[in-house]
């Protein structure tokens, strides 16, 4: 089963490692990691996905809100969420195949973002699936380069859009509930 | 007043009040900032950084307060790992302080540069670094100067609360010695932890309500109780408890004094050294009262077996220890002290469940599987010389400290804590040299107490260096070397599972036919000469070999003054038992 997990994170030298090194001590099994800054610039949000047991999954929640930086995680299995990944693609197009390209850039409403004398380079953003038909797509005419950015998400509802980090940062660590 | 004055201000003002600090050329200015506030925070020299680290555990395990350790940058910060990392498995909570390199030169490859904070990333509860943004604006200096303070509060809090554990606050020189005028200093600055709540979580009625419940309707209740219960300062509530309900309680290793280990109602401690009749129990029980506890495999053996009758009422501070190992049928995330609490109050004679046949079927285990041990021959035996030295000491409020290994299981055995913070043991990282300085932090910080490290020939060998702080900082540590001349408890794996052969357990010369275990049996001439060693470090010592001059030869320890070593010559043949094998159930379990 592939989650997606958000977590916002106090923005500070070190704090990426320290998950990232959590992660892979623990041995779960990342697929991808995006990691911005927030609306405030005191706080980032990583979005990882991951894969595993609900068992698994719940300590890989629970381990990452163990971590004094870590703010809150956010699980989006089973919410309403918007989730999107960016890509970079070097296709090899001669002139004669260029069209051809640029007709299935269209259609899955890419960009044509540089061209060169053998080849184009592909701007194309959307869901994991959408990215994966692309590729199978692209891959009869030779990619030569490819970089995604991993997928980064945000809920749908309107629950999560209290300023969270903002709230956190000016509650008193000591008080009880 | 410069950046290391702050510091040591900001460590007394939280409350340090003992220092175990080895200095080096990052950490110099910290030492002499330490020497001016010798009357408010003793600093006690180790002879190594780890026994240092150790022995601030030794505080904070023995007391309420928090241990601290210093050492300089590089080697001094890297010998310093290995007891975070034992700080981390037990929960224990210490402030490490490790000096750097200056910034201007952090990154180079300096002379005595390590990243500790990055090596130490796993093994620590969180770490601290001191850093000026910008190392050559004044302003910005400034600005490191006057974060000190809150990143010692921030580093006490964390140790401290919640699920404790050690906190490493890494201190670049540059910063040591710049300075602010001391008036612009605010020593009780707010945290700023946006991501720490640990006093959020309480228990809910909800939940005291469906745990009395089930207590009400079992029939074969045992409460298993660990560390947890220790941290909390939660013994006095789990005996109340225990007392009003009649629940047997048994103890992990971590847990020993939590419950008075010589009242009928303990089962003592459970799990692969366990007692046959606490492991039966806990097998047979229709109700776990887990408490503080975190199903570690030297508990459960193979998991899916364990206490597979029994529902689970799982109380814990840390989230991530709930359903990790084993599914509750009532999870509870909150501090152990705060749920007893709750639960003494709403608990009311009707709630007391009917035990009477459970407790006739454990006191059969108990009177047919009886903790014992060969009492024939002229030999002293390890669990002989604990039996022993429990019954000279307890009705003192003696402190134990332990190495790691067969030692430390018999301590576990024989001895029978009445009270908490008084058994010091590395239980979760399983470190041999762990008594000794454990022992010299317990004996720092609770003078006039008695503080024995019931150790083994191998395991002391591993800070033996320590000794040397026993006298020098007049520390009155007893140390009973239980010397079988072997790593026992590997001795007893190859025994048990390697036909015996001997693979480097022998710690003699390898020209002796013991090496190869093809000895006669006997123990002639030991090695080293544990005694002499110790006179050297300037302790009084002796050595005792027959079983009849044992118990003098203690009482002359434990009516001495000075810190004194105890060199008690043992068998090596003896097995720690009961044992249940690794991976495997109570059924498996090794009786004889």
């Amino acid at each position: 089963m592939k989650h997606v997990i958000s977590a916002v994170v106090v923005n500070q030298p070190g704090v990426l490692a320290q998950i990232s090194g959590m992660l892979a001590s623990r041995a779960y099994n990342i697929d991808s990691l995006a990691v911005g800054e927030t609306e405030n610039p005191e706080f980032s949000r990583i979005t990882f996905v991951v894969s595993g047991t609900d068992r698994t999954l719940d300590q890989v929640r629970k381990q990452l809100e163990k971590l004094i930086p870590v703010v809150r995680v956010v699980d989006f299995a089973n919410r309403e969420f918007v989730e999107r990944d960016l890509m970079l693609m070097k296709v090899s197009a001669c002139a004669v195949k260029r069209a051809e390209v640029k007709e299935l850039v269209e259609i899955f409403r890419g960009n044509i973002v540089d061209v060169a004398s053998n080849h184009v380079m592909i701007e194309i953003s959307g869901k994991e699936q959408k990215l994966e038909a692309f590729i199978d797509l692209m891959r009869p005419f030779g990619i030569l380069e490819m970089v995604r950015t991993g997928r980064i998400a945000l809920l749908r509802s309107n629950e999560e859009n209290v300023d969270i980090a903002e709230r956190a940062a000016h509650e008193d660590p000591t008080a009880a509930a | 007043m410069t950046g290391a004055d702050i510091l040591v201000e900001a460590l007394i003002r939280n409350g340090g009040k003992y220092m175990f600090a080895y200095p080096g050329g990052a950490s110099m200015p910290l030492h002499q900032a330490l020497l001016k506030r010798g009357d408010q925070l003793r600093t006690i020299l180790p002879r190594h950084e780890q026994g240092g680290g150790f022995a601030a555990q030794g505080v904070s395990r023995s007391t309420d307060g928090i241990g601290m350790c210093m050492a300089t940058s590089g080697p001094g910060a890297t010998n310093l790992v290995t007891a975070l990392a034992d700080a981390k498995m037990d929960s224990i909570p210490i402030v490490a302080v490790t000096g750097q390199v200056s910034q201007a030169v952090i990154g180079t490859d300096a002379f005595q540069e390590t990243p500790i904070i990055e090596i130490s990333r796993a093994i620590t509860k969180h770490s601290f670094m001191i850093t000026a943004n910008d190392h050559t604006d004044p302003d910005s200096v400034r600005e490191a100067l006057l974060s000190i303070p809150r990143i010692v509060k921030e580093a006490f809090f964390i140790a401290k609360s919640g699920r404790p554990g050690p906190v490493l606050i890494d201190f670049p020189k540059n910063i040591q010695t710049a300075s602010i005028e001391v008036d612009d200093i605010d020593w009780d600055p707010a945290m700023k932890l946006p991501g720490y709540r640990p006093l959020h979580r309480k228990p809910i009625p909800e939940q005291i309500k469906q745990s009395l419940a089930a207590i009400r309707r079992s029939k074969r209740p045992i409460l298993y109780v660990g560390g947890g219960v220790i941290n909390a300062n939660a013994a006095e509530e789990l005996t109340a408890f225990a007392k009003k309900s009649n629940i047997p309680v048994t103890m992990t290793v971590m847990g020993l004094g939590a419950f008075p280990g010589d009242d009928p109602q303990s089962l003592h401690f459970l799990g692969m050294h366990g007692t046959a009749y606490s492991n039966y129990a806990i097998n047979e029980a229709d109700l776990l009262l887990a408490f503080g506890v975190r199903f570690d495999d030297r508990v459960t053996g193979k998991l899916d077996e364990f206490a597979m009758h029994g529902k689970i009422i799982h109380v814990d501070i840390d989230a991530s220890e709930i359903h990790k190992n084993k599914e509750a049928h009532i999870p509870v995330v909150a501090d152990v002290k705060d749920f007893l609490v709750a639960l003494n109050e709403a608990f009311t004679e009707e709630d007391k469940p009917d035990t009477a046949d459970w407790w006739k079927q454990i006191n059969e285990w108990r009177a047919k599987y009886p903790m014992s041990y060969n009492q024939s021959d002229d030999w002293i035996y390890q669990q002989y010389a604990v039996d022993e030295f429990w019954r000279q000491t307890k009705d003192q409020d003696t402190y134990v400290a332990v190495g790691v290994g067969q030692h430390q299981m018999w301590a576990a055995q024989f001895y029978k804590f009445r009270k908490a913070r008084r058994w010091l043991s590395s239980s979760g990282l399983g470190t041999m040299g762990f008594g000794l300085p454990a022992a010299m932090g317990v004996a720092a910080a609770n003078p006039g107490k008695l503080v024995v490290d019931i150790d083994g020939d191998g395991s002391l060998l591993m800070n033996i260096q320590e000794l040397a702080t026993l006298h020098c900082e007049k520390l009155p540590v007893k140390i009973l070397l239980l010397n079988n001349q072997h790593l026992g408890m590997v001795v007893q794996w190859e025994d048990r599972f390697m036909e015996g052969r001997r693979a480097h357990t022998y710690l003699g010369p390898i020209d002796h036919p013991e090496a190869l275990g093809h000895g006669d049996g006997t123990i002639g001439d030991t090695y080293p000469n544990f005694v002499e060693i110790a006179r050297g470090f300037g302790l009084e010592a002796a050595q005792v070999r027959e079983k009849k001059d044992y118990p003098a030869a203690l009482n002359k320890m434990l009516t001495s003054k000075g810190p004194y070593l105890l060199d008690v010559i043992c068998p090596y043949q003896e097995h720690v038992l009961p044992m249940i094998p690794g991976g495997k159930t109570v059924r498996d379990m090794i009786l004889k």
